[in-house]
């Protein structure tokens, strides 16, 4: 199955700027389907970012991110050819993982 | 028959077996997802559930923030669509190590909470849902003290779907 998660991350300088973006749903449970019942909540809770066995970035997120979340963050201490992991879970349990090379 | 049988046995057999070599000496990369996926147990679930921002920075952070110069917001002034209203915050208060986003209006305060370890810059951006014109608040912890950004967003459509 491919992965919800597109990534790009690109080192300049010494800092690793990484873009990403998930396909995912993010409903607030606050929305109702044209039949008047509450579309269940279901969102994205943790998002980490991950080299060499560190999390560089850890984002806690709640339904009033977007549908198909965006990131972009920046951290140090990472090369061109190093490999990045992003993974995710979400209120139901689900999650996703992909790993990513530094450009 | 009992030939055949046998003979599809062992291939089996004779197949897992390779495939229990392969995965167990590494040769073979085999992804435990239960593993990669990251724990959930620290996600502020009361934080996420307080309207209003004074009080969800206390419930988050356990102090009150004071206001900063040094904390840039940067969204636009009129969001058309408050579905999707991008917000970059980026500060130049040292060590830090959290940044939130909060959405004044919203059912619910707290859009998003950012871990920041060391190394990293204290620099995010990410799209959130607006319910109608708001104040956006950033949150930084710095040097272990709370300091906050404000940007109000007039937002034309509501984001929560109404």
């Amino acid at each position: 199955m491919a992965s919800s998660i597109r990534v790009r991350a690109v080192q300049n300088g010494g800092v690793t700027s990484l873009k990403a973006l998930v396909r995912h749903p993010m409903d607030s449970g606050f929305v109702k389907d044209s039949a008047g019942n509450v579309i269940p909540a279901h969102f994205i809770q943790v998002l980490t970012i991950n080299h060499n066995d560190k999390d560089v970035f850890v984002a806690h997120w709640g339904p009033a991110v977007s549908k198909d979340p965006f990131l972009e963050c920046r951290f140090e201490g990472a090369k061109k050819g190093d490999k990045l992991t992003i993974s995710w879970v979400d209120n139901k349990g689900e999650s996703d993982s992909t790993t990513a090379t530094i450009g | 028959m009992i030939d055949e049988r046998r003979r599809g046995f062992l291939k089996g057999v004779l197949g897992v077996g390779v495939a229990g070599f392969a995965l167990g000496s590494g040769i073979v990369p085999f992804r435990v997802e239960a593993a990669t996926a990251p724990n959930a147990a620290d996600w502020p679930k009361k934080a996420f559930r307080t309207p209003g921002v004074d009080e969800t920075i206390s419930e988050l952070y356990g102090m009150d923030a004071e206001e900063s110069d040094k904390i840039s917001v940067d969204l636009p002034t009129i969001a058309q669509n408050g579905a999707v209203v991008p917000v970059t915050v980026e500060t130049t208060l040292p060590n830090v190590t959290r940044i939130a986003l909060l959405v004044a209006e919203n059912p619910n305060a707290l859009a998003a909470s950012f871990k920041i370890p060391e190394g990293t810059l204290p620099f995010v951006s990410n799209r959130l849902k607006m319910a109608e014109t708001t104040d956006v608040v950033a949150v930084v912890i710095s040097d272990g003290k709370a300091y906050k950004a404000t940007k109000n967003v007039k937002v034309t459509v509501g984001g929560c779907g109404g």
